[in-house]
């Protein structure tokens, strides 16, 4: 086997992988970094790759043609922020237990989504396999440099767009004054408020973003991978996000970081077993792997992890 | 008995309430699908009190329930997130298979206890894990339980597929008879349904719970470490010990479900391909029951009919099953959300309160 080819192909693998885990956990980060505790990630994507196979799917009967998949991007993040108002609603305004209401919204995502597919497919449990998904794009010049070509610039729009995110995303918390405003708001939101902030109002806007990135990162999954919505779609990649936010240290690069990381161990365990040596490695403990290092990394480097102050707690002025 | 009362009686009226708006909400998105409701909720519980059968079929599926839920609260009480119980149930599960078919020559009365317990302390010791490395090295619960769900499903089927595998099945042999912990009186009165001893187990562990937490040393110290660990510190208690402490029961607890469901339902091990689901399931019920082993009880069994009925609600009324999950989130919703159901119920509470005073 051809060493470049396979590095390059891995890398690739990767970024495909991650680019779920990417949304998500950059949606994670906002929401937590305005103090509001996000455990509904993987009902928001659940959301997200739910609207975007209908969406596509209505654009392909429509004829939109090439840009369904982009319609049912936009479907995706209009469903993750509506969803997300639900969590809003009960976690700021009615100051209700926040890993509370994200699990409400991981129970709710699970029934409707498949309740509506059914409803809309006439009973089956799944979308048809949509005909319009995203296929990978070459970027001219920079594809053809050995190893990086094959890895970095031969990806999906969407891996471009998880990862100009990422940048953005970093900008925005730390270099604007909207990102000050909401960081202050999750660390320590009377001063905030006492600063002119409305904490509520930021904290809307954060699970709002939220909501939407996830949404998003649901939708990549349906529209690169499975091509399709059923009920194993997305299964656990929100806990994972969850999981490369904090390893992360809420962070975007950070989480970047963490999500590649999951998404390589994922990518290692199909190139593994093209390896004659593989053979005698049980593939339980291949697909075991990422899960034990994360645990190895963060006991062994990270140590504690440094949430926003103010995370979980509603804000209440009366109690200044 | 009266204290025990007093625990849920003043959260019962908003469960009671957050239950019949979450029915009501269950009701609203079937007339928009185009359902009946009426109907839809008569079939949900007719298939479950319909006939014995499946009466007893409802039971079985509310005892993991039970087990779980409890495993949830009870690190919930010590100021934990315990996310993993479906780590903790399969673990559970795998280490009463290996006790359940590997040993041999033992009685009854000897065996299947010991597998039993065998689930229970390998629940247990998972989920201590998760306690070690939050108290010593401060690493967060909930990253570690849901990267230990993953480790657990793959082990289990690391163990089952290596060691216990039946011949040309992607399941283990089926565990001995001594192993078993069927209850076939009883199940013979219910048409086979698969009830077993696991439902009694279930419900001494709720006096176990309310004994341990609220009226043993201990159990104040756990609370205290989970209302708040500066000031528990403070007044000389160990934050970390307690922490570790937490999690072994609350993880015995999951480990005990994962156990019954073999032991006493399905008699063997199958290979996983994805997780059960049953110890996510747990922190909804923990929830329903807000954290007390009665109210867990009840939202177990609220849990359990109306997951069970669901099948009946997809036969009678042709509405499809998972909206039922949207019943169960919209309840844990209004459970959370108190502020909406005291605004709902106020109306009803000022007039009561007023004819009182008269």
């Amino acid at each position: 086997m051809d060493w470049v080819t396979t590095l390059g192909q891995l890398i690739n693998t990767t970024l495909v992988f991650s680019t779920a885990l990417i949304f998500a956990a950059l949606g994670g980060i906002f929401s937590e970094r305005s103090g509001v505790t996000n455990l509904g990630l993987e009902g928001f994507m659940m959301f997200g790759a739910f609207a975007s196979a209908v969406g596509t799917y209505y654009a392909e009967e429509a004829g939109m043609g090439a840009a369904s998949p982009w319609i049912g991007m936009i479907a995706a993040l209009v469903l993750g922020v509506i969803t997300s108002l639900i969590h809003a609603v009960a976690s700021i305004t009615f100051k209700a237990d926040q890993t509370i209401s994200g699990i409400v919204i991981n129970f709710l995502a699970a029934g409707a989504t498949l309740y509506l597919v059914k409803l809309i497919f006439d009973g089956s449990g799944e979308t048809p396999l949509l005909m319009e998904v995203f296929n990978k794009v070459s970027i001219p010049w920079l594809s053809q440099i050995p190893i990086i070509g094959e890895g970095l610039f031969h990806n999906y729009p969407t891996t471009y767009i998880a990862i100009i995110l990422v940048f953005v995303g970093y900008y925005v918390l730390f270099k604007t004054p909207f990102g000050l405003r909401l960081r202050a708001v999750g660390e320590h939101p009377s001063a905030a408020d006492t600063a002119g902030i409305n904490v509520n109002r930021m904290r809307y806007i954060g699970v709002m973003i939220s909501g939407g990135l996830a949404a998003l990162g649901g939708a990549t999954v349906t529209l690169t991978t499975t091509s399709t919505f059923a009920h194993n779609t997305i299964s656990g990649q929100g806990y994972i996000a969850i999981a490369a936010m904090i390893f992360g240290k809420w962070n975007p690069l950070g989480a970047f970081g963490a999500a590649a990381f999951f998404g390589l161990s994922q990518a290692v365990r199909t190139y593994v077993t093209l390896f004659d040596w593989s053979k005698d490695i049980p593939q339980e403990f291949i697909y075991m792997l990422p899960y034990l290092l994360t645990i190895i990394v963060l006991v062994a480097a990270v140590g504690r992890s440094a949430a926003p102050s103010a995370l979980g707690q509603p804000y209440d002025p009366s109690k200044r | 008995m009266n204290k025990i009362l007093k625990i849920f009686s003043g959260s019962t009226l908003i469960s009671l309430v957050a239950i019949l708006l979450g029915l009501i909400v269950g009701a609203i998105v079937m007339l928009a699908g185009g359902y009946d409701p009426f109907l839809a909720y008569q079939s949900l519980f007719s298939q479950v009190f319909g006939n014995t059968y499946d009466f007893g079929e409802t039971l079985r599926e509310v005892t993991p329930l039970i087990l779980t839920g409890f495993a949830f609260a009870f690190a919930a009480r010590a100021g934990l997130f315990n996310i993993g119980g479906e780590g903790q149930f399969i673990i559970g599960m795998t280490a009463a298979t290996v006790i359940g078919i590997k040993v041999h020559g033992l009685p009854i009365y000897i065996h299947a206890p010991l597998a039993i317990i065998a689930g229970g302390l390998f629940g247990g010791i998972w989920a201590a894990i998760v306690g070690y490395l939050k108290a010593k090295r401060g690493v967060n619960e909930v990253i570690t339980s849901i990267m230990l769900n993953w480790i657990a499903l793959y082990l289990a089927n690391f163990i089952v597929r290596h060691f216990l595998l039946m011949e040309g099945k992607q399941r283990s042999e089926d565990i001995l008879p001594t192993a078993s912990i069927a209850f076939p009186w009883l199940s013979s009165l219910m048409n086979n349904a698969r009830i077993h001893w696991g439902m009694l187990v279930a419900v001494l562990c709720a006096f176990f719970f309310f004994y341990f937490m609220w009226k043993t040393k201990q159990g104040y110290e756990l609370r205290a470490v989970g209302s708040n660990p500066n000031a528990a510190q403070y007044a000389g208690m160990n934050v970390g010990r307690n922490v570790v402490k937490a999690m072994f029961i609350s993880g015995i607890f999951a480990g005990l479900a994962g156990a019954f469901q073999i032991l006493g339902v399905f008699q063997y091990q199958s290979v996983m391909s994805g997780s059960p689901g049953t110890g996510f399931d747990g922190i909804a019920v923990g929830l329903i029951g807000m954290n007390n082993p009665f109210g867990i009880l009840l939202g177990a069994f609220l849990f359990g009919t109306l997951t069970y009925g669901s099948a009946g609600m997809s036969f009678g009324a042709g509405v499809p099953p998972e909206l039922i999950r949207i019943v169960i989130g919209s309840i844990i919703f209004f459970i959370a959300a108190q502020g909406i159901v005291r605004w709902v119920i106020k109306p009803f509470y000022f007039k009561r309160k007023k004819e009182k005073v008269l």
